[in-house]
Formats: C-alpha cells, sequence, structure tokens
C-alpha cells in the first residue's frame, strides 16, 4: 500500500518522524559548521590580539602620539662690548582658529572695528587660510601695538576663536648702522627649499638671509625641540604628553666696535662711501661701514613692495654692500705696497732716488705720465716718494720690477682674491697681472699699463675689505691675518663666553726690518712730516699715525679698455681715498676710508679715518667729530649716477 | 504566617504568568545580555554620548517588546500569514525602489509615520516563505521544490541587492538557503550549487557598484590605499590587535575616541569592543553568540511542525552570520560588508528585526511538543 502509494505520487509522501530526524541531523551538522567558522574567527582575533599584538600597538601609538615641533630662540649677536645688535623681542600677533570663529569673513569685520587690520594682512591671510585646515589658528596681523592688545583684551568675549599670541621677532636695535654686516632673517621662502626639508628647521618661521646672520646661520638656528602631543585622527591636538625642550642658539660675539661704527657713520654725513678697520694684531674687523645703508627690521617679516621697489631704485643704491663688492682703483693707496715690492725685491734701496721732471717717458714713446705737482718734486728717495706721493717714483719703480714681479709679490698681500672674511659674497678684485689680462681681454700686456699700474690705475681694482686687509699685514710687520667679524660665541645666556680659536696666520711677508722701518718712516711722514701729502689730517695727534691718501676716478669698463691716460679731467667723479695704521709704532687699529665724489683723498677721506682712530684710541677723550665739508660744498649736487661699479651682484 | 501565605500567593502568581508568558528563558537571558553589553560598548564608543544611548535603549525596548509580543500568538498564525507577508514585502522592495530615500542608497520609505527599511521584512519574510513552501512538500526536497526556493529567494535578493544593500541582500538570501540546507537538500545538490555559485563570481563583479568593487580590492590589499578605501580595514585590524589579550579597558579605546576607527557606533563597533576588552572579551561574547544560535537550533529541533522547524532553524543560523561577517570584517577576514553586529551595532531597525524573529522562536518554543 505504501510502495504503491509512493509509486505513483512520490512527492506528496511525508514521512513526520523521518523528517525530524533529517532535520536534527542536518541541524547539528549546522552547528558543527557554525562552531568550526567561530572558531576560524576567534583565531583570527587571537593572532591579532596576541601574535601581532605588538606591532598593532605601536601602530595604535603612532597614531595616537604626534611630534610637533618647538622652535628654538635664535641666538643673539652682540658687539665687542657686549653692545646688543640683534636680539629677539616680544611681539603679539592676532589669530584667528576658522573652526571655532564660525562665520570667519565676518568675524574678521567685526575686528576692524577693533584693531586696523591692513589689506596686505587680508591677502595674506586669505592664503593661509587656502593651505591650513580648519582647526589651525592662522595669524591675521603682526606686531600689535600695546595699545591694540588692550583694546582686543576688551573685547575678547565678542570674538571667540580669535586669540592674541605672543611670538619672538628678531629685532635690531642699531637698525641702518649694521644693515650690511649684520644682515637680516626673513621668512623661509622657495629658495631656501633643501632647508625646508631640514628637520632642525621644522618649526623655525625665519632664516638668515645676508650678512652675519646668514653666514653664522648654523650657530644661531638652535635646536629644534618636541612636544608629544595625543592627536585625534583629524591631527588636532588633545593634550601634551611630554616635552624637549628646543636648545637656544649660540649667542655671537662679534670683534665690531658699535660705538666707533656709529661715530664712523656720523662722519660720512650722509655722503657715499666706505670705512673698514681691522685690528692688524689679529685681523679683527673693527667696524664695517657702507654708507648709504638699510634698515634691516624691514626684512624680518617681509619688506612692502614699495619699500623694496624704493631701496632697488635709491640711486646711491643702499642695499649694496660696498664693502666686500664696492671695486675701486686704489691709486696712490697702492704705493707703500709697490714701494716694499721694491725693496724686498732687491730692485731699491731706501736711499736710491728718481728724478721727478713733472712727467715720465718710457723710452721710445712720446706719452707722458704725469706727476701731480707741476714741474715735478725733484730728486726723490723712498722716503719722501711716499710723503709727497710722488708718481714718477713709482712709474720707474714699477717699470723696473716689470708687472711679473710686481703682481706675484702684491699677491702676497691678497690682491685679487678673496679675504676670506666671515660673510658671504665678497668680490675678488683684480691685481693687473699679463695672465689675468690674456684670460679677461685675450690681448697681450703693454709697458704702459705697467707704469700705471705702479699708481694703483689701469686695471686695478681694490675692494675695501681687501685693502684694509693689505693694510693691516703691512701694519702688523707682514704678519697676514685674515679678517673676521666673530670674536666669541657662548652656548646660553649662563654659559661662559668662549673665544673664538685664533685663525691660522700666514708667514711672514717681509723677510728685512730695514725694509718695513723704511715703508713705515714714508708712511709716518705722510701724516707728520713737513712735507706730508695728509699733514693737516696728522695734525695735533696725540699719537703717531702712519698713513697713505690715494685719489682715483671711478671704476669704469671704459675705463679699463682706455690706454690709461691720466689726463682725464679731475671732477667731483673722483674717489677719495685714505688709508692709516695707529700707533705708528705698536698699531692696534689699520683703517681704510672711502669717500664717492670726494675731492681728494686727504680732505675727504683723511678726516673720516682720523676721526675713526681717535674714537678707537682714546675713547671717550675722542675730539668731538669736526665736518670739514664747506657748507656750499654739501649743499652742492652730486652726480646722480652710481659712481661705484659692483664686480659681482651680491649672491642672495 | 500571613507573610508566608503572602509570598507563596506570590510566587504561584509569578509561576503562573511566567507558564503563560512562554519565554525561554536562558535565551532571553542571553540576549539580554548582549543587548546591555551593546548598550556599554555604545556608551565608551560614542564618547560617553547619552543621547544615542538613549536612542539605542529605546530602539531595544521596542525590539523586546515586539519579541514579548510575538512569543505570545501561535505559530499557526504566522504560517497563515505568510505567502501575505512575502508577498507585501515584495511589494514594499519594489516601491523602495521607485520612489525610497536613503544616504546613497534608496533603502529607507517613509511612510509619514514611520520610516523603515523594507528590507527588514524579507529577513523574516524570506525564510518564512521558503519554509511555508518547503513545510508541505516531502523532504529532503526535490529538484523542482529546489528550484521553486532557489526563486523565492532570488527575488527579494535582487530587489535588496539593487538598492544597493549587498550586506542585507547577503542576509536574506542566507536566511533561504539555510532553510533549503535544513530541509535535508542533499550533500552532493549542495556541493554542486557551490560549484555553480563560484563559477558566477566573475558575473557578479560584472554587476557590482564601483565601491563595493573597491571594499573587495581592499579587503584583498588594504596596504595599496591606507588612507582611502583600505583606511577602514587597517585602523579596525590595529584597533583589535592593539586590544591584545586583556584588552585596554572599558572607556579606554584609543582608536575610538581619537576617531582613527570609522563608523565606531555602527559597523565598526565590535572593534572597539575588541579593543578595550581583548581577546578574553571577543570569546566570551563570541560564546554567547553560540549559545543563542545553538539555543535557537535547540529549540528548532524540537519544534512541533515542519514550517516551525525549518524557520527556527534558518533564524538561528543566519544569526551567526551577522556575527560572522562582521566579525570577520573587523578583523580582516572578509570585506567590508554593511552587516551590524548583532544587537551590539548601533542602529535599529536590524535590532527590531532580530528581535522580532526571536519572538517567532519563542512562539515556536511556547508550542513544541512535550514530553
Amino acid at each position: 500500500m505504501k510502495t504503491l502509494w509512493s509509486r505513483r505520487r512520490p512527492v506528496l509522501l511525508k514521512d513526520v518522524a523521518l523528517e525530524s530526524v533529517l532535520f536534527k541531523r542536518r541541524a547539528a551538522q549546522g552547528f558543527a559548521i557554525i562552531v568550526l567558522a567561530l572558531l576560524v574567527l576567534i583565531a583570527r582575533y587571537g593572532w591579532l590580539q596576541v601574535i601581532e599584538h605588538g606591532s598593532l600597538s605601536t601602530a595604535a601609538e603612532q597614531n595616537r602620539i604626534k611630534s610637533r615641533p618647538l622652535p628654538p630662540s635664535r641666538g643673539l649677536i652682540y658687539d665687542r662690548n657686549g653692545v646688543l645688535l640683534a636680539e629677539n623681542v616680544l611681539e603679539y600677533r592676532l589669530e584667528i582658529v576658522p573652526e571655532q570663529a564660525g562665520d570667519v569673513m565676518a568675524t574678521v569685520a567685526a575686528i576692524t572695528a577693533v584693531i586696523r587690520i591692513d589689506p596686505e594682512d587680508l591677502e595674506r591671510f586669505g592664503q593661509l587660510r587656502q593651505s591650513q585646515r580648519r582647526f589651525h589658528s592662522l595669524p591675521i596681523k603682526f606686531h600689535l601695538s600695546e595699545e591694540e592688545v588692550a583694546r582686543f583684551a576688551v573685547n575678547r568675549y565678542r570674538f571667540p576663536g580669535v586669540e592674541v599670541v605672543p611670538y619672538l621677532k628678531r629685532f635690531y636695535p642699531l637698525g641702518a648702522d649694521l644693515g650690511h654686516v649684520i644682515g637680516y632673517v626673513g621668512r623661509i621662502g622657495t629658495e631656501d627649499r633643501e632647508r625646508l626639508d631640514d628637520p632642525r628647521y621644522s618649526a623655525t618661521t625665519h632664516i638668515g638671509k645676508t650678512g652675519i646672520e646668514r653666514y653664522y646661520e648654523d650657530r644661531l638656528l638652535g635646536q629644534v625641540g618636541y612636544e608629544q602631543v595625543e592627536t585625534n585622527a583629524e591631527g588636532r591636538a588633545l593634550r601634551v604628553l611630554g616635552r624637549v625642550a628646543p636648545k637656544p642658539g649660540q649667542n655671537l660675539y662679534l670683534a665690531l666696535d658699535a660705538r666707533l661704527q656709529q661715530a664712523a657713520i656720523a662722519a660720512f654725513e650722509g655722503r657715499p662711501g666706505v670705512a673698514v678697520a681691522i685690528d692688524p694684531n689679529n685681523g679683527e674687523v673693527l667696524c664695517m661701514v657702507s654708507q648709504p645703508s638699510f634698515d634691516p627690521n624691514w626684512f624680518v617679516n617681509g619688506i612692502s613692495r614699495q619699500n623694496y621697489t624704493d631701496l632697488l631704485a635709491a640711486s646711491r643704491r643702499p642695499l649694496f654692500d660696498r664693502t666686500l663688492l664696492g671695486g675701486y682703483e686704489p691709486g696712490s693707496t697702492i704705493k707703500p705696497f709697490i714701494a716694499m715690492a721694491g725693496l724686498e725685491l732687491g730692485v731699491r734701496t731706501p736711499s736710491d732716488t728718481v728724478f721727478s721732471t713733472g712727467e715720465f717717458h718710457l723710452p721710445g714713446q712720446a706719452k707722458g705720465y704725469r706727476d701731480w705737482k707741476k714741474g715735478g718734486h725733484g730728486r726723490i728717495d723712498l722716503h719722501e716718494s711716499l710723503a709727497q706721493s710722488v708718481n714718477t717714483y713709482y712709474y720707474q719703480l714699477a717699470n723696473d720690477l716689470g708687472i711679473d714681479r710686481l703682481s706675484s709679490y702684491l699677491a702676497g698681500f691678497g690682491f685679487g682674491q678673496a679675504t676670506g672674511i666671515d660673510l658671504n659674497g665678497e668680490a675678488v678684485g683684480v691685481l693687473p697681472s699679463r695672465a689675468w689680462k690674456q684670460a679677461r681681454y685675450g690681448k697681450a700686456w703693454y709697458p704702459g699699463e705697467t707704469v700705471i699700474s705702479g699708481i694703483g690705475q689701469g686695471y686695478w681694482v681694490v675692494t675695501p675689505i681687501q685693502l684694509a686687509a693689505a693694510l693691516a699685514t703691512l701694519a702688523g710687520n707682514g704678519i697676514h691675518h685674515r679678517p673676521h667679524l666673530l670674536r666669541a660665541t657662548q652656548a646660553s645666556f649662563d654659559a661662559v663666553i668662549v673665544p673664538v680659536p685664533a685663525l691660522a696666520q700666514g708667514a711672514p711677508l717681509i723677510g728685512n726690518a730695514t725694509h718695513l722701518a723704511a715703508v713705515h718712516d714714508g708712511m709716518v711722514a705722510v701724516m707728520h712730516g713737513p712735507t706730508g701729502t695728509a699733514r693737516r689730517v696728522g695734525a695735533n695727534a696725540p699719537y703717531q699715525i702712519a698713513g697713505k691718501s690715494g685719489t682715483a676716478q671711478r671704476v669704469t669698463s671704459a675705463k679699463r679698455s682706455a690706454s690709461g691716460n691720466l689726463n682725464a679731467p679731475e671732477s667731483f667723479r673722483n674717489q677719495a681715498l685714505f688709508m692709516a695704521y695707529a700707533p705708528a709704532a705698536q698699531p692696534t687699529i689699520a683703517v681704510v676710508v672711502v669717500v664717492e665724489h670726494g675731492e681728494s683723498g686727504s680732505r675727504a677721506a683723511g678726516p673720516i679715518a682720523r676721526h675713526i682712530l681717535d674714537v678707537y684710541l682714546l675713547g671717550a677723550a675722542a675730539p668731538p667729530w669736526v665736518s670739514p665739508v664747506p657748507a656750499s660744498a654739501a649743499s652742492a649736487p652730486l652726480a646722480p649716477a652710481a659712481e661705484v661699479k659692483p664686480i659681482a651682484e651680491p649672491a642672495r | 504566617m500571613i507573610d508566608r501565605d503572602l509570598l507563596g500567593a506570590i510566587r504561584r502568581r509569578w509561576q503562573r504568568w511566567w507558564q503563560r508568558s512562554r519565554l525561554d528563558l536562558p535565551l532571553l537571558g542571553a540576549l539580554l545580555l548582549v543587548a546591555t553589553v551593546g548598550l556599554l560598548v555604545l556608551f565608551s564608543a560614542s564618547a560617553e554620548d547619552p543621547q544615542q544611548v538613549l536612542n539605542q535603549a529605546l530602539r531595544l525596548g521596542f525590539g523586546f517588546a515586539v519579541l514579548l509580543v510575538f512569543s505570545r500568538l501561535p505559530p499557526m498564525w504566522f504560517r497563515m500569514l505568510t505567502p501575505w507577508f512575502y508577498l507585501g514585502t515584495l511589494g514594499l522592495l519594489v516601491l523602495v525602489l521607485l520612489l525610497g530615500e536613503g544616504r546613497g542608497a534608496n533603502r529607507w520609505l517613509d511612510l509619514k509615520l514611520l520610516r523603515f527599511q523594507p528590507a527588514e521584512l524579507a529577513k523574516l519574510a524570506l525564510p518564512m516563505m521558503v519554509a511555508w513552501y518547503l513545510h508541505t512538500r516531502a523532504l529532503p526536497p526535490r529538484w523542482r521544490d529546489l528550484w521553486v526556493s532557489c526563486l523565492l529567494i532570488a527575488v527579494p535578493a535582487l530587489l535588496i541587492a539593487k538598492q544597493p544593500d549587498l550586506g542585507t541582500a547577503l542576509l536574506v538570501s542566507a536566511s533561504g538557503v539555510f532553510v533549503v540546507f535544513l530541509a535535508g537538500l542533499a550533500w552532493r545538490r549542495i556541493l554542486l550549487l557551490l560549484g555553480l555559485g563560484a563559477a558566477s563570481v566573475p558575473l557578479f563583479w560584472h554587476f557590482m557598484h564601483e565601491y563595493q568593487r573597491n571594499r573587495v580590492r581592499m579587503f584583498l590589499d588594504p596596504e595599496a590605499d591606507p588612507l582611502g578605501n583600505g583606511w577602514n580595514i587597517i585602523q579596525s585590524k590595529i584597533a583589535v590587535g592593539s586590544g591584545g589579550l586583556f584588552g585596554k579597558g572599558f572607556m579606554d579605546s584609543t582608536q575610538a575616541r581619537l576617531d582613527f576607527l570609522p563608523e565606531h557606533t555602527t559597523d565598526f563597533i565590535f572593534a572597539v569592543f575588541s579593543e578595550e576588552f581583548g581577546l578574553l572579551g571577543v570569546t566570551a561574547l563570541i560564546a554567547v553568540y553560540l549559545f543563542i544560535i545553538g539555543r535557537g537550533l535547540w529549540i528548532a529541533a524540537n519544534a512541533r511542525d515542519s514550517w516551525s522547524r525549518l524557520l527556527a532553524g534558518s533564524l538561528s543560523m543566519t544569526f551567526f552570520v551577522y556575527v560572522m561577517v562582521n566579525g570577520g570584517m573587523i578583523a580582516g577576514l572578509m570585506p567590508v560588508v554593511g552587516v551590524p553586529m548583532p544587537l551590539i551595532s548601533y542602529g535599529g531597525t536590524s535590532a527590531v528585526s532580530l528581535l522580532a524573529g526571536f519572538g517567532l522562536l519563542m512562539s515556536i518554543h511556547s508550542h513544541r511538543r512535550l514530553g
């Protein structure tokens, strides 16, 4: 019955008991599979939570804890007497956290009623907003005055998400007085790209751009500190877990004497020019004036476009550092070095004489080379050649030496080479030689060029720092010291001031002490002798001075390619040079002064050099500066064109 | 003496009420335990947001109320309504595709008074319908029954997948497949179907949305895009692994507190649990889930008729799919699919449909064969 039924309608057969058994078996099988699967799941959690626990814990910590760099405070710069030249001052800026401020532009508009916000500030703020996340604090105005800070404090409740934040700003108390030497810091920009990736700059916004600030950037920077901050996934800091304090940069003590620097600047009375003073005993640079100058404070937080355009367009080029880059013809200031070459190379003895007729001729040439005095100086020895600055003596001497011996000997004094001063981008000048002319113009050397090289004209180009270094070598008995500004460093405020180790000095350049004495006496006679060209400068000095003036034409390329004729009319276009060292017996200062548009070296530059010597050697007892410039001359119009030809553009 | 009488009277009344309530105490206890743990984890994961915890508690309360109501109704009732319920659900699924709303996917149906996802209804309607179809047939199912069952499963599953809601489609089809499995489909046929399924994977890939493909790609290689598509998996694994054996402690999850873990109150809440309670907590919770599944299968085995058996068994095994898919996703064992951890993930509709399902189980339990 059952089988028959099932054969006919097998589908409808329903065995309830069998189905129940079947279900139980299936349920048991299903449960077994489920248990197995859940065991696999637990095993997977076990793998993650036991085997990989270490690395995943680290990953969680790295998620959670971020290192936030803290900026170190930049080292301070002092002069040799501890006068502050660069410091960090506390200033206040206004910052907005866009996320907390709600409608940012409405907030800004409301703030404007309390604190003036310039369009430039708004523009910068707009750019920052593009690049930063909403919960980052963005500066909208720097350099708040105390009044603004107070006014904001009263209205603070009206501006959620707006804060007054203190920050350290680089400040140069002496401003333009040391603009070229100290230089300035500026915001790290695209040109400092390699610095941007440097972890030492991870918290620093400014970097030394020029001068000492740039050269000693690594010492001034300091070490970045770190803060361990717990952050969420958006990068917002929630709390500080730990801190490694930043280490401030080294304080630098420069050899500069700020008092001397300011006295020198005062003596220039606004005339363009240069004064460089070096201690011949060690090469320390005591003052370094380049006039006109600029205020480095303008550059710290970005100079306005207008100010920068004005600085670049100024006819006297205040941004141009004449001490390192100004190329001048040395003129008669080269004579003591030529004289030394003659003595040391055995071409002259101190008593050898030359007869000055007022005009010097090379054998077989019609062209004459003049003395400054009509009719000549008569029979002249070395002593008088320096005292009276007799050109004929040096025409003859240069001709007797020949250009090869002349230039190779003078190279020993550092002409035609960088001095190696601790500043960037100095120019090398030109020491005339056959090789230089061949390389520069591809032409052979003419004997006439040797003659005018003897009085510091022709191809000659020196920078003031070069001439000062050479003078210091002469004053220091022929021992060369590399000129340098850094004198000592200090790790922090309470640390000891550590002098910079003495730089290696050069081998003595002058073998014979009588030769040295002869040139030295000649230079003293310039200042104090009855015939001395600068006897008015040396008058009434309570110490003995050795010096030499020079009056030269400006360096132009047109002049360089000319034959070296001295017949060009003398005019206000002359450069007045003066170099001197004192006290003559035991010099402690050697100074070079250049006054552009000066009438003559001894009249325009001499008094400034004398004043620098007075201030340095006599201190408070120094007589006050008396202007030698007649009122009429001072008001006379000056040449409008740039008077100095830059040898190299300042390296940026 | 009066006291003793009173106590006795209370006890008797309680016993009578309990017998009439028709609840399976161990199953209810386990469900309440998981729900309580869920609220605690939510409290931590939501950064102590009382509003979220209250919302979830209300939803769970509603779910348990549905459970109580369902448990008192006879299973026969549900069985009779099954075809209409199934057809109604299909209608709503079509409706939601036409005028549904929801972020990114059309899942929600706004009935003015009530906003809900019809797909949640399908979680109950589908296994009910397949069980309804098979319960009159001789078991194990023949080929013809199998094809009809497949059709019953495929129509709602495809409608849900179209929304697109792959996670729910997966759960819904699994519940139907489990009915067929429990009906005793021969193993060789199961293997054959599995083979067919594997062969049609490329076809699925073709019909998948780009975001779904990305999820699979990221599952295979999360490091390829650690800040984009791979972020969820990587951060979830970090949360789990950093929990270690004993966990970081309640409320001490850094991954969730600091927002590294995405969706840390909903799909990824189990990662927070793992981070705070470690392997021990994970094992304990999975053990409770396993107990719920086992208890459900036990109720099914003792059910009075074929429909009840198949439905109860399918609901229990579907519960496992929730745990496995969500737990596997969080541990990087499976691709990211929107399947919640049952009774723990924040979000009401799945909790209500789950508890309604357990209401059906309770109803079946209380109408079991006795003796």
